[in-house]
């Protein structure tokens, strides 16, 4: 069953991509914030991260960032899911490490067709 | 776990979040330039709106939307934290809560409060007024135009990217003009078929912003060439085209600190997040309480069980009998401390009250709170907000002084109010203090002779005479404020406490100050009872307001039918037969009994037939269609599938102590 992690503080945001995530059969797992989504990603068994940018305790970025330096948080695809929307941000967000960018307010449909993009690739 | 309404989980959140931000907000009050601080409160309008945007709650997201931008100029450094701005964003979550709720919000008065809003953030900083005004996130219909260019890796193919879907995706997005750029074709010699050689060219004219067209190569993002430009039509075709300001810099102000501050973001929210952490789960209320009805249910069965096996030689019964009934007592406990919740959720609240109040009066208060993380049941604690709200403001209103009235006392400027909460055994002491002016005795007296609660001249312990306060129709305000004269008095207060199975006492020095404190049961759910029999009926007398039994002598029994008292160690105490009450048909047990009771400061003795022993039981509330009957709380379920009613003894021992009552009638 494919696996897919989901980090953001706002659980009613963790709930919907859960829903719209599960009920596609993919594993859903939640973290509350960046730094309990490095704890649980670097752990490893995920196909795919999905994850809010501002967050209390740890932001997106600084998880990336650390993720990325760990074996099992490597060569996971991670996706932001955010209000943010600004270029620099993008970019170094990109530059992070990450895999893509969606936009909040999300559609179910759109964050399917990403997940499975991503997950294909 | 079943799927639940994400929305309702964002109500929750939302009212979380609004809570925080309040807190936030208090807090910089006094702390105006704190980092962590403005951080916090920007953090929770940034949620508030991102999540608010996700289910519909369009209103709330746009006008959240711009408390965040105003929020995001205090980190910024650009505005200061200003009593005034916070006052205005207090009100403003006031707003943000109703239209949160779904409650009616008068769109005039949102607007009216953004203009408050706008009015202080210019004020404070007037060289940059206009780019407060940011519009909320969305598109303003104008049609931009950008040109795109990007490139695949040349494995691209083999990884499965299609370059022509993601053309697609652009020509949904709009007029779009594709041109490829077949320049790194190699020789056909050196043509590897597999590979991808192409880049393309696009120019697109779309109402849609940057992210829209990102968003479309968000999957190859990570290996792929992309560069976005917005450009200046080279005719401008269009009579509307769009100012050539990068569409995307403004709809989000936020963006561009947000990484810098990610650094001491990280640290402002530790606290609060760690009481939020991953391994806490949200269920809703209404689960918990199936639960429990579940959880008595299986006592009952549980104590059926109990009395077979008693019945029976079968020692491996027995045995499985208790353990049965330790593993359901255990569960029992551990489901009450389920529906524990600390008081602290209930305390924060007051803060604001307080900061409202002081604001309205005029006064200087200063709130101090302790054994915030003394717990309570969940029911117990909302029900114990609107009490608490009343007796605050009348600590605040008629308790505590004018500053110059505290000054020419000697006293310190701000007044004093501290809410304390410690467990004392089965309940929690509640107090609330202040240390104002204390009651004035010979106001009470004066306004209860004027009321005709006591004849003129009337001689009354101290005690007795504080007791009036909460008498119905009494109240000491000489004039009535908008603060406290609500209409409700301190007779409503404590008849909620007692609904509470609690209790309610006043203390008070003159000069010094009042303490009204609060006794209630850590829950309302399960009841330590005295199962009584009364004719063929079973009743449940709750066990913490029994005094005493003793036996009511046919001889006492006879003396007793004129005036229903009896001499208990010197003193006359009334009591009620539950037998005329209840209109049981049943001749009398020669051995009737009196469990004599007491409520606040009154006592009465209660007639049964019998005491049939301890019971702790789970309580049931009565269907609407019972709630008239005022002498009885709510309803049990007994081991051997009976039902037995709960008494209530605070209505019983008013009926009681009034001398020529009905009840006494029917007696």
């Amino acid at each position: 069953m494919t696996a897919i992690l989901t980090v953001d503080d706002s659980a009613s945001i963790r709930q919907a991509i859960k829903i719209a995530l599960s009920g596609e059969g993919y594993a859903v797992t939640e973290a509350a914030n960046g730094a309990e989504g490095l704890d649980k990603g670097a752990a490893g068994g995920f196909d795919l991260i999905v994850t809010d940018l501002n967050m209390p305790v740890m932001d997106g970025l600084s998880m990336i960032r650390e993720l990325r330096k760990r074996p099992a948080g490597a060569g996971v695809p991670i996706l932001f899911l955010t209000t943010e929307s600004d270029a620099d941000i993008k970019a170094q967000a990109k530059a992070a490490g990450a895999t893509g960018w969606l936009t909040k307010p999300f559609d179910p449909e759109q964050l399917l067709r990403v997940v499975r993009k991503v997950l294909a690739k | 776990m079943t799927a639940q309404d994400p929305v309702e989980t964002f109500r929750q959140e939302a009212q979380e979040l609004l809570e925080q931000i309040e807190q936030g907000l208090l807090d910089l009050v006094h702390r105006p330039s704190e980092r962590d601080l403005i951080d916090a409160v920007f953090r929770g309008l940034h949620t508030l709106k991102g999540s608010g945007a996700m289910f519909g709650f369009d209103a709330l997201a746009a006008f959240t939307h711009h408390c965040e931008t105003a929020f995001d100029r205090v980190r910024k450094g650009e505005v200061p934290a200003s009593p005034d701005l916070v006052t205005v964003v207090l009100a403003a979550l006031d707003h943000m809560r109703a239209l949160a709720e779904g409650r009616p919000a008068s769109d005039a008065e949102g607007q009216a409060l953004l203009d408050r809003l706008q009015q202080v953030v210019a004020t404070a900083a007037p060289a940059q007024s206009v780019a407060a005004e940011a519009p909320p996130p969305a598109t303003d219909g104008g049609l931009n135009h950008w040109h795109i260019r990007f490139s695949l890796p040349a494995d691209a193919l083999v990884n499965g990217t299609r370059p022509l879907p993601l053309l697609d995706e652009l020509r949904e997005l709009g007029e779009c003009r594709v041109v490829a750029i077949t320049d790194a074709v190699p020789p056909l010699k050196d043509l590897v078929s597999s590979q991808c050689h192409l880049a393309w060219d696009v120019t697109l004219i779309t109402p849609h912003g940057r992210d829209a067209i990102e968003d479309v190569f968000l999957f190859v993002i990570d290996d792929m060439t992309l560069d976005i430009e917005a450009i200046t039509p080279s005719a401008p075709a269009t009579a509307d085209a769009a100012p050539e300001v990068a569409p995307v810099r403004d709809v989000t102000p936020v963006a561009a600190t947000a990484s810098s501050d990610d650094g001491t973001a990280a640290q402002a929210g530790e606290g609060r997040a760690a009481k939020a952490g991953g391994d806490t789960v949200r269920v809703p209320a209404e689960r918990l309480d199936e639960m429990m009805d579940r959880v008595g249910e299986l006592v009952i069965a549980q104590s059926r069980l109990k009395q077979l096996a008693a019945s029976s030689s079968d020692i491996a019964l027995r045995a499985v009998a208790e353990e049965i009934e330790r593993l359901a007592s255990e569960m029992r406990d551990t489901m009450m401390v389920v529906r524990m919740v600390p008081i602290a959720q209930l305390f924060g609240r007051f803060r604001r009250l307080i900061h409202d109040l002081a604001r309205d009066t005029g006064k200087a208060i200063a709130l101090s709170t302790e054994g915030e993380g003394t717990e309570l049941d969940k029911t117990v604690i909302e029900r114990l907000a609107d009490p608490l709200i009343h007796l605050i403001r009348n600590a605040a209103d008629h308790g505590l002084e004018t500053p110059e009235q505290r000054r020419a006392a000697g006293k310190p400027e701000a007044g004093q109010i501290v809410l304390a909460a410690r467990q004392s055994g089965a309940e929690v002491v509640i107090t609330i203090t202040d240390d104002g002016r204390g009651v004035d005795r010979a106001r009470v007296r004066a306004k209860a002779e004027e009321n005709g609660l006591i004849q003129p001249g009337q001689a009354l312990s101290d005690s007795e005479l504080l007791q009036l306060i909460f008498a119905p129709g009494f109240s000491t305000a000489a004039t009535i404020t908008n603060l406290s004269g609500r209409g409700v008095g301190m007779d409503v207060v404590k008849r909620t406490i007692e609904g509470l199975r609690g209790a309610i006492e006043l203390t008070s020095t003159p000069g010094e100050g009042s303490v009204v404190s609060l006794r209630i049961p850590l829950t309302l759910a399960i009841i330590d009872g005295l199962l009584v029999r009364v004719g063929a009926g079973r009743f449940v007398i709750p066990l913490s307001s029994v005094e005493e039994c003793v036996e009511l002598s046919p001889e006492q029994d006879r003396r007793s039918t004129g005036r229903s008292l009896i001499t208990l160690r010197d003193q006359l105490v009334p009591f009620i037969r539950l037998r005329q009450l209840f209109a049981s048909g049943q001749p009398a047990d020669p051995h009737q009994k009196v469990v004599v009771v007491q409520a606040g400061q009154e006592r009465v003795g209660l007639v049964v037939d019998q005491i049939l022993g301890d019971h702790q039981t789970v309580i049931k509330a009565l269907s609407g269609f019972h709630a008239e009957v005022g002498a009885f709380s709510g309803a049990t379920i007994l081991g051997d599938g009976g039902v037995a009613l709960i008494l209530d003894i605070g209505s019983l021992v008013a009926s009681g102590q009034r001398q020529d009552t009905p009840l006494r009638a029917v007696g």
